[in-house]
């Protein structure tokens, strides 16, 4: 029952009380505070892990080779392991219906690199098409590799952002030609990565060209792939492991590999990482909902408190009040209404005093592993409620105990 | 107006019983004025919070108005206490952060009232008990005269049937003490009825009739010539 008078009454009554009104507020909006930030923080963290997975493909599995370990079938250790097209082709035969995307790589680091009187040493790296997405790169301008590139050996060249200020100062890039070690390349595209700018650092030139520039017959440095995309991640967690498994095995048979040698074949499963990143990531969000839920039961228990200690004080009035003809209802509801009206105005002010602090000092907290600290908006709401229920019910309790002794009692109270 | 018949009353005081009130028979006419008399634990303040449905008897029964009031559930009983009762208190009981006008309108949110109307008749009864200049007050800065004509004025805001005051000059100076017993000479004269808890003597005879209490049952109940308090105060 929402009658006026009783606002009325209500007002009245917290005007005139303003000490208690205000430690009761306080303690509900200091807790509301206080989770919110938790929680943005929380959340600005996850954030932060997920921004650093956006540099590569989430689900890419990257191989590479290095030096045998173990001596296996009368070869010695210490043996380099060299990866080609064969490799790469047998590994997409093997699964061209499972991968989304592939690529071989064959790259160069510190290629000194030119363009009129500018510049600089860059990792010159020769792919395929698909790189493009293993990469996560967005193109600014122009274009990537394409096929045609791939099959006629053009000299084409996709800059990255960094590249393209150190080279060209901003102006224009496209059509202009750079000399990578001496040889002549037609700058096609620019490109950023959200890696930032030590994956912005590198020029793409097509697999073929590379290979035939460095001399590297049909040598690999690396191979880079992605599996079809699946509705669940356990899913697909399952399905690159398997493929990762797989590719072990037939890259150690053909190069006559012990099964055990760890340091000649090198598989990097990200979405094995990521699946770490996301247990861990996990374990940091229900830390800080544990903390915000201990915080929000503090704040319920300095609720209960004031409002024992409320009715405690307000007894001898509830004693005049009912002598003067107060029905026990109108006692229970002059109490939770006040204790409602305060705590939800209290909860909404820390609330929304939250919201303000995350927007001004938000950016200025932001770290590698800290971005866009934010908090669920109906998340917050629902603790507000919460907070507003468990004062009621906190209230309830004293005040119907207060409403149902005898008034003669209750006016004894000192 | 009031009839009591065989009431009786005992506290719990640990293990020992206290037989506070023993067999009390008693009537009360319209617009009477009785001093119900007695020693400390006579049983007179007992008396009176049973009246005023503040406490219960065990034993006996109480009509007021015609109505039997017994075993009531807190409901009805705040519904007589606030039709049939007005009550004054030695110690005063104003809410002390409500200003005089809005303790004296508070029996009349109780009832119901519109806040304009409830101010309305709060400010008549302040005028009436002669403080309509301290309405906006708080009781901690009335004196203790005031805070109990204030007290006055709020037990009979809601226009009740009975006034019923416990020691209401306990606490004041006589001179203060005659003022408050003129009023409520004042408020008996228009007719209401009165009932007065005092142990002063020159109090029990500014009433009509005394009620003289000892340990739980009525020992004397007399009319007497009343004693105008304004004379005394001019004397």
């Amino acid at each position: 029952m929402l009658s006026l008078e009783r606002w009325q009454e209500i007002f009245e009554t917290i005007r005139k009380n303003k000490l208690r009104t205000f430690l009761t507020g306080l303690s509900v909006a200091s807790g509301i505070f206080i989770l919110v930030i938790l929680l943005a923080i929380g959340q600005g963290m996850q954030n932060g892990i997920a921004s650093e997975f956006e540099q590569d493909a989430t689900n890419r599995i990257s191989v590479w080779t290095g030096v045998t370990s173990e001596s296996f079938k009368g070869l010695n250790p210490g043996r380099r392991i060299q990866l080609d097209n064969t490799d790469y082709d047998l590994a997409e035969a093997k699964n061209i219906d499972d991968l989304e995307y592939k690529s071989g790589v064959y790259s160069r680091w510190g290629q000194l690199t030119s363009y009129k009187a500018e510049n600089g040493s860059y990792r010159v790296e020769g792919v395929r098409s698909d790189y493009q997405f293993l990469e996560n790169a967005t193109l600014t301008t122009g274009r990537y590799i394409n096929q045609n590139d791939l099959d006629s050996y053009e000299k084409v060249a996709i800059i990255g952002h960094r590249v393209y200020l150190d080279l060209f100062k901003k102006k224009n890039a496209i059509g202009e030609y750079i000399e990578v070690s001496g040889v002549k390349f037609k700058v096609v595209g620019i490109y950023t990565d959200p890696g930032g700018e030590r994956e912005e650092n590198r020029i793409f030139i097509p697999l073929t060209t590379s290979q035939r520039v460095f001399n590297a017959g049909d040598n690999l440095r690396s191979m880079a792939f992605t599996l079809e995309k699946q509705d669940k991640f356990e899913d697909a967690l399952a399905a690159s492991e398997a493929f990762t498994a797989q590719l072990e095995a037939d890259l150690k048979a053909r190069h006559i590999i012990s099964p055990t040698d760890e340091r000649a074949v090198r598989i990097n499963n990200s979405l094995e990482n990521a699946k770490r990143f996301f247990d861990l990531m996990n374990m940091i969000k229900w830390f800080f909902w544990g903390v915000g839920i201990c915080t929000i039961i503090a704040g319920v228990v300095g609720v209960s408190n004031i409002m024992l200690i409320i009715v405690k004080e307000r007894t001898k009035e509830i004693g005049i009040r009912k002598a003067i003809g107060a029905q026990p209802y109108s006692i229970i509801m002059m109490i939770l209404h006040e204790s409602i009206f305060v705590t939800a105005i209290a909860g909404f002010l820390g609330l929304f005093f939250s919201l303000f602090v995350l927007e001004m000092v938000g950016p200025l907290i932001e770290t590698d592993y800290i971005k866009n600290p934010s908090v669920d908006f109906g998340v917050a709401f629902t603790t507000v409620l919460i907070l507003v229920f468990a004062g009621a019910v906190a209230g309830f309790f004293p005040a119907y105990r207060a409403s149902s002794i005898k008034p003669i009692e209750a006016l004894r109270d000192e | 107006m009031i009839e009591i018949k065989d009431l009786h009353k005992s506290y719990q005081m640990g293990a020992n019983s206290l037989h506070v009130l023993k067999g009390i028979n008693f009537e009360v006419s319209d617009g009477e004025m009785i001093a119900i008399m007695g020693s400390s634990g006579s049983g007179k303040s007992t008396l009176l919070n049973i009246l005023g449905i503040l406490d219960e008897a065990e034993k006996g029964t109480y009509h007021l108005d015609g109505k039997l009031i017994k075993n009531l559930n807190e409901k009805v009983a705040a519904q007589y206490r606030n039709k049939f009762l007005g009550f004054v208190f030695q110690s005063f009981n104003l809410i002390n952060y409500k200003n005089a006008l809005e303790n004296v309108a508070l029996p009349l949110y109780y009832q119901g009232e519109k806040r304009n109307i409830r101010m309305e008749k709060a400010m008549h009864y302040l005028e009436k008990v002669g403080l309509a200049d301290w309405a906006e007050h708080l009781p901690n800065e009335l004196s203790g005269g005031q805070k109990q004509r204030v007290a006055i004025a709020r037990a009979l805001a809601s226009d009740p049937k009975v006034l019923l005051a416990d020691e209401p000059t306990g606490a004041l100076d006589s001179t203060t003490s005659y003022e408050v017993i003129e009023l409520i000479q004042q408020i008996n004269d228009e007719g209401k009825t009165i009932l007065i808890v005092t142990h002063e003597d020159d109090i029990a005879h500014m009433c009509k009739r005394i009620v003289n209490l000892r340990d739980g049952i009525i020992i004397d109940d007399s009319q007497v010539q009343q004693i105008r308090a304004k004379k005394i105060e001019h004397a």
